[in-house]
């Protein structure tokens, strides 16, 4: 049986803010498929009483001294920006026109 | 004046710092020879023609005025382009940052310019740095000096091939699950991953955060151990680097150039013999362990029961890593914007700028890891990897109780040609088999030319505990003093 289906991986490219073609939802569920039907080996491993590992250096709350260092300006935040207005990034309406109103 | 793109970093070093050449003619000779080979290699992204001459004159003119310069002064180097670079451009590979130009420097950087190298360039990789072949590059593959029709490996191929095709003595790569080690295994030059938080990641584009580790390749083991201890050590903006002095490799490398293994336990892993490489590969690699019992050290069988799960582990938790990291493309702060008419909604730009910016392997990957994290998913997979992530550390806890290192090929296969691997994505990743525990587990790796099969490269992986890095440089060493170096044919 397949593990993922054509839907979950439009769910999935939704969720992934992918707008991804029809063609495309095609040749990735298949292949997501395999991929998946792999990775899930690690579902043979008897590790219920194992503590996760998120990270390989033991540091926990690490804080730089409270002192000011230089930064970038605006205008070089802003330079690689696609648009950009009155030292801010401008992007495209978030709301609709009748729900902003 | 010999040739000096053939020579090794070393040598280039000793002629600027006595004057013999100077580092605008090193840098002119290197630069020649890009533009004689590099339309048959892609070895390079971008070539940094005025900034590197502007720094070889000021290497000069340091030197000139009786200034000390460090170990690797004068020297080129190739930077794979997923470290920033204030002003030149960097891509990662992708379209979606094609044209940005960073505002600043990374830390590997910053610290290659004080160490008075001079930067070449930037080098092709698999976009984002996921793959093993460059063959997810946006901006087309690579190709290996020792067979054009065959891939340099992933993803720094662009920085393996560059050295291999004397295009530049030095170069830097990033290994998230072998990204160093396995290009460096294919093109016969050696790549040290260093141990987790021992580089810096700042200014590195993040692919897994808790793996991505920038490192040095070269063509030989005093290179990459100079070239190690120029870019290592804490750095205060990078909060998973580590507050500890990098250890020294400089001096292991050339300990271990004397050829004495004796009283060095090296173990081999169980669970990479089997069907797990092809046999070329496996015939290296055993010859090299008897050049390596002949150098005086002891060999032992261990076995790390877990290094079994380490790929299905690890492709579930670089995926999960990468589907969050990337979020921060959305064509808002930097790079493409794609579809932003007027009418259309925030959300529909962003889906519309992923999917035209983002490759395949890409999206693959970030779907896996938003799969991976989904509720209902999420301690089926991401966490049971993160268990197993930590049986993968104990193993190697108790393999070095009983060994010094331990030692494996680098890959399962030597370079494959363009397209082998591409329509099916896992097979791909088996390329990564024998290289990926070392990451989940945080320490050092360095793959190291070992011999040939069927006239292409064959690398050894020698694997070291955590913040024992000297100790992987001193058996590499002491087995390149024993085979030599492998030259490709001539292009």
């Amino acid at each position: 049986m397949a593990a993922i289906s054509r839907e979950e991986v439009a769910h999935l490219a939704r969720l992934s803010r992918l707008a991804v073609t029809e063609e495309e939802l095609g040749t990735f569920a298949g292949q997501l498929d395999v991929i998946l039907q792999a990775v899930a080996q690690v579902g043979e491993v008897a590790a219920a009483d194992i503590p996760p590992t998120s990270h390989s250096v033991p540091l926990t709350n690490v804080l730089r001294e409270d002192v000011v260092t230089p930064c970038l300006t605006p205008e070089e935040a802003l330079s690689g920006a696609p648009d950009a207005e009155e030292q801010r990034f401008r992007v495209p309406r978030i709301l609709d026109e009748d729900v902003a109103s | 004046m010999t040739d000096v793109t053939a020579m090794t970093a070393t040598q280039i070093a000793g002629l600027v710092a006595t004057g013999a050449a100077s580092a605008v003619e090193v840098t002119q000779a290197h630069l020649d020879r890009i533009a004689a080979v590099d339309g048959r290699i892609n070895a390079f992204l971008h070539v940094d023609t005025e900034g590197a001459l502007a720094a070889a004159r000021d290497i000069d003119a340091r030197r000139a005025a009786g200034e000390e310069l460090g170990p690797l002064a004068g020297v080129p180097v190739a930077v794979k382009d997923v470290l920033t670079t204030k002003g030149v451009p960097t891509t990662v590979g992708s379209k979606i940052l094609e044209g940005w130009h960073p505002p600043y420097d990374s830390t590997i950087v910053e610290r290659l310019r004080a160490a008075g190298t001079v930067m070449l360039g930037k080098t092709n990789m698999d976009e984002f740095a996921m793959g093993s072949s460059t063959e997810y590059s946006a901006y087309g593959p690579s190709r290996n000096p020792w067979d054009t029709d065959r891939i340099p490996g992933g993803s720094g191929g662009g920085s393996a091939a560059a050295l291999a095709a004397y295009e530049a003595p030095l170069a830097i790569g990033s290994d998230t699950g072998g990204s160093i080690r396995q290009p460096g295994a294919v093109t016969g030059t050696v790549g040290a991953k260093p141990t987790y938080g021992g580089t810096s990641r700042y200014g590195l584009v993040a692919f897994s955060s808790s793996l991505d580790t920038p490192g040095p390749c070269a063509r030989t083991v005093l290179d990459a151990a100079l070239l190690h201890a120029a870019i290592g050590g804490h750095d205060p903006r990078d909060s998973t680097s580590i507050p500890a002095p990098v250890p020294d490799v400089v001096a292991a490398a050339k300990l271990g150039a004397t050829g004495d293994l004796s009283g060095v336990r090296l173990g081999i892993v169980t669970e990479f013999g089997g069907e797990g490489a092809e046999p070329g590969v496996t015939a290296a690699f055993n010859e090299a362990v008897a050049t390596l019992t002949k150098l005086g050290a002891e060999i032992v069988e261990v076995s790390c029961p877990h290094f079994r799960y380490a790929l299905p582990a690890y492709y579930l938790i670089a995926p999960s890593e990468c589907s969050s990291n990337l979020a921060r493309f959305d064509g808002v702060r930097f790079g493409l914007r794609v579809g932003d008419d007027g009418n259309r909604s925030l959300e529909e730009v962003m889906s519309l700028t992923r999917e035209v910016g983002f490759g395949p392997e890409v999206k693959r990957r970030i779907m896996l890891g938003t799969y991976a994290l989904s509720s209902g998913y999420y301690d089926a997979y991401y966490g049971q990897a993160q268990k197993v992530r930590t049986l993968i550390t104990r193993d190697f806890t108790a393999a070095f109780e009983r060994v010094d290192a331990l030692i494996s090929p680098t890959t399962p296969f030597v370079a494959f040609p363009l397209g082998a691997r591409t329509s099916d994505p896992y097979q791909m990743y088996l390329a990564d088999l024998f290289t990926i525990p070392t990451n989940l587990y945080g320490g050092p790796g360095i793959s190291v030319p070992c011999g040939l099969s069927d006239g292409l490269p064959v690398g050894l992986q020698v694997m070291a505990p955590t913040l024992a890095d000297d100790r992987m440089y001193r058996v590499a060493a002491a087995l390149e003093s024993a085979v030599g170096t492998f030259t490709p044919p001539a292009l």
